[in-house]
């Protein structure tokens, strides 16, 4: 028989406090989990739905001009001479320290082109990394190949072209694959092909106008990742959008915020259930306590049985208060989070923290009375005989 | 030097005025192998004498020494371990822990000693056949009788082997023949060479022992060997 014993021994006879002092513990426990694992679900979700809205970093030639357009609106047709980026430079992006946080970079190659007798902005862009930076395209057609172009819908009207239509660029044959559906953006007034065949149409082969990124890093900062393209770009000029990031960041600050404040009263209320439940617990065995002094078991004796029963509920409790938040969570997340696009996987860290954590607020309420009980004078147990 | 030495032992519960005396001047020497019966009036005083002689009620002035041990000169932990070493206590009320069986109660004072299972199991076995127990060592506390709890109790306290037993009224629940059974072992505990200090309200039980104290207002009013004509051999 070992101290281990009697502490199991002791629960199992007084199953009324134990069962008690567990349910505490696990609505303790599986609330907290319950919170975090819904907000890293929220967090998921928001990720992923800002995911959506497409690129946050612009990547531009660095310049001394200021722009001179405002709302998509070009004052008096000034223009002015574009640098360019090297292409191949681009691709030291892809080497970055949170590169695998990037997910796409569309480069683009800008130009003006003659349609008939309209003067039309073409962009020659990668479609593939588009459906990531532009996920809000809509085509009626197919994607280009080669030798054919995507039109805006507004450009559409106004050069008069349909999809399967055909007119020439630069005198180059050119058919239209497909036509955007309206944006509200000034794609609606661009003409897009090919990466390549832009630039062969400007004659600028492995070089780009510009790049767009699109970079979730739930646990860098976006200045992190502006600076450490800056620094594999020194050439170029790299911009983050910064409402889109700052407002995502903000809002899962405050609502983290809120969740571990209110699991920190949950903690609270569930510590001060053990407190009081082990208190009546020593209160009720003072001779049994007495006892055990008088027949010579040290303080620190008596403090590992009353502790080993506050460690043997409070790991089931962190067991079952993972397993039961866990599973709220998995409940919750089908209700509350539309499009089920957040997740509430089963995580060992959050896990082997519930046990912890349960295991912590367990031995730290049980030890005011674990001290109390060391500290009973062995002859109280002799005077109540 | 005497095994057990007392030298004016006085104990006072409160303080100025309102100071109650509960031992007063005790002296007394007892030397290994004795059976004591310590008998006095409710409030005589002899269950403080007992808890100061156990190790767990230091007293306001004077020294209690066993086996050249100064007991209150030692820390509180090194008490415990002088409790665990030298002393088995039997309750009156047995106080036997409910939830644990026959076998366990025994076990208890050897759950924090560093022995083999095997050697443990030994010594609790043997202390249940001393008390003739050992075919209900799987009962727990309220499966089994009054004098078989007293047993019980008898068994945990003599288990770990120690050199002195202190008894509280060891019979006080118990009827004429359990009692008279029960003082019995005790007598055959002693023949074996366990020093028996017991106190006790009944002069039948006391003409067990082979020696009496008896103690009023605090005091030792008679020290004497058992007269022949009382003692039960």
């Amino acid at each position: 028989m070992t101290l281990r014993h009697i502490s199991f021994k002791n629960l199992i006879r007084r199953k009324g406090k134990a069962l008690f002092v567990l349910a505490g513990l696990v609505i303790g426990v599986s609330t907290v989990v319950g919170i975090i694992s819904f907000v890293e679900a929220m967090t998921s979700d928001i990720n992923h739905k800002l995911e959506k809205y497409g690129a946050n970093i612009l990547i531009v030639p660095r310049t001394e001009n200021l722009t001179l357009t405002y709302g998509g609106l070009s004052l008096g047709g000034v223009s002015f001479e574009m640098e360019e980026i090297r292409q191949d430079e681009l691709a030291r992006v892809s080497s970055i320290k949170n590169a695998r946080n990037i997910a796409a970079l569309g480069p683009l190659v800008l130009g003006v082109v003659k349609v008939d007798s309209h003067r039309v902005l073409l962009a020659g862009v990668d479609f593939k990394a588009s459906t990531i930076l532009k996920p809000w395209w809509q085509m009626n057609g197919r994607v280009p190949d080669e030798n054919g172009v995507m039109l805006g819908a507004e450009a559409a009207r106004i050069l008069n072209l349909d999809v399967g239509d055909r007119f020439k660029i630069k005198d180059r044959n050119f058919s239209v694959s497909g036509i955007l559906k309206p944006t509200g953006s000034q794609d609606d007034q661009l003409v897009f092909a090919r990466l390549t065949t832009a630039q062969s149409l400007f004659d600028k082969g492995g070089r780009v106008s510009m790049a767009e990124v699109a970079a979730l890093c739930q646990d860098c900062p976006i200045e992190d990742m502006v600076k450490q393209i800056s620094d594999a770009l020194p050439g170029a000029k790299v911009m983050a959008i910064q409402q889109v990031v700052k407002g995502r960041m903000e809002t899962l600050g405050h609502f983290k915020k809120f969740s571990y404040g209110i699991s920190g009263v949950i903690l609270l209320i569930g510590s001060l259930v053990v407190l009081v439940t082990m208190m009546g617990s020593v209160r009720e065995r003072t001779d049994e306590i007495g006892i055990f002094r008088a027949i010579g078991f040290r303080k620190r004796h008596v403090m590992k049985i009353v502790f080993l029963e506050a460690a043997i509920v409070s790991g089931l409790a962190g067991i079952i208060g993972y397993l039961l938040g866990w599973g709220v969570t998995k409940i919750a997340v089908r209700f509350f989070i539309a499009g089920h696009s957040g997740s509430a996987p089963f995580s060992v860290e959050l896990a082997a923290g519930a046990f912890i954590l349960a295991l912590f607020i367990g031995l730290i309420s049980s030890s005011y009375p674990a001290i109390i009980a060391s500290r009973l004078d062995p002859n109280e147990a002799l005077r109540a005989l | 030097m005497s095994y057990i030495v007392a030298e004016e032992l006085v104990k006072k519960y409160g303080t100025g005025e309102a100071a109650v005396t509960a031992v007063s001047d005790i002296s007394f020497r007892i030397e290994p192998g004795e059976f004591i019966g310590v008998m006095g009036e409710s409030g005589a005083g002899k269950s403080t004498l007992l808890s100061i002689m156990g190790a767990m009620n230091a007293p306001t002035s004077g020294r209690f020494v066993v086996d050249d041990i100064d007991v209150y000169s030692l820390a509180q932990e090194k008490q415990a371990d002088f409790r665990r070493e030298f002393l088995g206590f039997i309750f009156q009320s047995f106080h036997l822990v409910p939830y644990l069986t026959v076998f366990e109660n025994v076990m208890l004072p050897l759950t924090i000693i560093k022995a083999s299972r095997k050697h443990k199991r030994t010594l609790v076995e043997d202390a249940l056949s001393q008390v003739g127990l050992l075919d209900k060592a799987d009962r727990l506390p309220n499966q089994i009788s009054g004098g078989e709890k007293e047993r019980v109790a008898i068994a945990r306290a003599v288990v770990n082997e120690p050199p002195v037993l202190l008894a509280d009224e060891p019979t006080g629940n118990l009827d004429s023949k359990t009692s008279a059974e029960i003082m019995k072992l005790l007598q055959r505990l002693n023949a074996d060479g366990m020093t028996i200090i017991m106190v006790t309200h009944s002069p039948e039980c006391a003409r067990y022992a082979r020696r009496l104290l008896r103690v009023s207002d605090g005091k030792v009013v008679e020290d004497d060997e058992m007269p022949r004509n009382l003692a039960i051999n």
